[in-house]
């Protein structure tokens, strides 16, 4: 073997060391929590914090579960994220149809006024929306999760699905309205289906940024009761401090437990649709 | 047909329950914190109408001032950070690996979809050193290097480097799948051409393939600034802003303002100045891709 077949294998093999070496950075910090969720109490004082647990402690878990009340925090979650993606995919379709595929005049200043809050930092609406609902007497309520969240959803899922709506073609609403459809069923029995593709993109992505919001839940709720998981966390490592490290692992194991699954099952269309979002927003 | 495409009360069915909510919830509050932020005090206890002063007692405020610094230290980290390796990552999808390729870029992306709050968790665990070392500190003993070990987030200067560096983590595969989707886009024999006249390594980079990246790039600057200029819970969930101040960003201070010291008029004041710098930069960056245009 001469010496530059030498040297480019010895440098593929350092290139393969380093791809091998970033991978694990990327994962051995998830991996690292899992593993400690199953750890007792007692090795976290024992062990070095990288050694692997001695066996499967799944008391932290039910610790988490109901002591530190996640089963709580994660029902809060699950409800108003649930219920604000039904909102932000039947609203930004709803207003997709009537801005593209319908005709009045105001049409292209609705569009604007729906895009106008696309990239707003949410800080800014913290204190009126704070006020209003003290007002209306909705702080500490799902509501006032649920309609914030629907909100600052529709502006991204109205531009996402109205650009897909653009390339449908017009011809098979006009069969439609031949055949006698209203233009309700017309919007529920053809433009619905045909969009799919778009409301299952907007359903996943807004599904991450809901269940992942921290600065809505933390301002809008301060009853322990209605937290949601990720406010949920912040409480639990402040009650429970340093005194459980293995509860506060299977905590937030728990906390992206529903994130890491609906990755694992539709990674090409979460990658797919978060960059598209990014991209084009 | 005509006549049912403009059907006014379908129009409506449509469009209005969508931009009540809408109204009531992005539009009019962003225009009401404007409002607010030339008054002082607190409404309907003492209230009062003081101008552009807000905006000027900031550049007094030297706990703004501090975190106006440190917000722009981390913006600059970051953003290079961010978007620096997520574009070498790209490159190195496309041209470093040939097998696994989707396994890896599943992998990279990974942390991009985590709750912020479990991952600013998970890092005040691996920096932790009291009551026991964490993941960081106890790895150093295991390598020997045991006198590097230290309070990672009690002291100012790694608190922040900490913070830095989870961000990036983060995000940088997101970054690099866009790259890698734009890399893609470039015609291969473009790329051949370029192979055929001599361009290797960092010429073919410089001249062939950074031109065309240019409008990606300036696209995902446009967002890792405005990402990192209101970054909030990613600071929250590390360290809550400490050491003291040392990583409290701008936006913690307008929420603290806000919510602490109940100076609504003062926190809205800097939630409009985080606004500004939004627009601003995007202005600038948009400015930038036209002028290279033409």
């Amino acid at each position: 073997m001469n010496n530059s077949k030498l040297g480019s294998r010895l440098t593929s093999l350092l290139f393969k060391v380093f791809v091998v070496l970033f991978l694990a950075l990327e994962l051995y910090p998830i991996i690292w929590m899992l593993l400690s969720s199953f750890k007792a109490t007692q090795e976290f004082t024992q062990n070095p914090s990288y050694s692997l647990p001695e066996g499967f402690y799944f008391q932290n878990y039910v610790d988490a579960w109901t002591t530190g009340k996640m089963g709580i925090f994660f029902k809060n979650s699950l409800i108003t994220t649930v219920v604000s993606l039904v909102f932000i995919v039947l609203f930004s379709t709803s207003v997709s149809f009537a801005l593209v595929k319908m005709h009045w005049k105001l049409r292209n200043a609705a569009l604007s006024f729906f895009m106008s809050g696309i990239m707003v930092p949410v800080t800014i609406v913290l204190i009126p929306l704070f006020s209003m609902y003290k007002e209306l007497h909705l702080l500490n309520t799902y509501w006032s999760l649920i309609i914030t969240y629907t909100g600052f959803g529709l502006a991204l899922s109205v531009f996402l699905i109205s650009s897909y709506m653009r390339s449908m073609p017009d011809e098979l609403i006009e069969a439609a309205v031949i055949d006698g459809c209203s233009i309700y069923k017309v919007f529920w029995k053809v433009v619905v289906p045909l969009s799919m593709n778009a409301i299952v993109t907007v359903l996943v992505i807004q599904f991450f940024f809901r269940w992942n919001d921290m600065l809505f839940s933390m301002t809008f709720i301060s009853r322990t009761a209605m937290k949601t998981v990720q406010t949920g966390l912040l409480y639990f490592s402040d009650e429970w401090g340093n005194k459980n490290w293995g509860a506060i692992f299977a905590a937030i194991s728990i906390g992206v437990m529903p994130t890491l699954g609906l990755y694992a099952a539709l990674n090409k269309l979460v990658i797919d649709g978060m960059t598209a979002g990014a991209v084009k927003g | 047909m005509e006549r049912l495409l403009k059907d006014k009360v379908a129009i409506l069915v449509f469009v209005l329950p969508a931009a009540l909510i809408y109204l009531f919830s992005v539009f009019v509050p962003i225009c009401w914190s404007t409002y607010y932020s030339l008054f002082s005090g607190l409404p309907g206890i003492n209230f009062k109408f003081v101008g552009l002063s807000n905006f000027a007692k900031m550049w007094s405020d030297r706990i703004f001032l501090g975190a106006f610094g440190m917000n722009m230290a981390y913006v600059a980290i970051v953003v290079v950070g961010q978007v620096g390796l997520g574009l070498l990552l790209s490159l190195l999808f496309m041209f470093g690996i040939r097998k696994y390729k989707t396994l890896v870029r599943t992998i990279v992306f990974f942390p991009v979809v985590l709750p912020v709050v479990a991952v600013g968790q998970l890092f005040s665990k691996i920096f932790e050193i009291t009551p026991t070392n964490g993941l960081f500190n106890s790895l150093l003993v295991l390598l020997g290097l045991g006198n590097w070990v230290q309070p990672w987030l009690g002291q100012p200067t790694s608190a922040f480097l900490v913070l830095c560096f989870m961000d990036i983590w983060t995000a940088m595969g997101f970054y690099a799948i866009i790259f890698y989707a734009a890399l893609m886009d470039i015609p291969t024999d473009i790329i051949e051409a370029a192979h055929i006249d001599g361009a290797n390594g960092f010429r073919l980079l410089k001249s062939v393939l950074l031109p065309s990246l240019r409008p990606i790039t300036l696209a995902c600057l446009i967002f890792s600034f405005t990402g990192t200029l209101k970054v909030f819970e990613s600071s929250l969930a590390l360290t809550r802003g400490g050491p003291g101040t040392a990583t409290k960003t701008l936006s913690m201070y307008m929420y603290d303002s806000s919510f602490l010291h109940s100076q609504y008029g003062y926190g809205s004041a800097i939630a409009v100045f985080i606004l500004i710098e939004c627009v601003v930069i995007t202005a600038v960056l948009n400015g930038v891709l036209k002028s290279r245009e033409s």
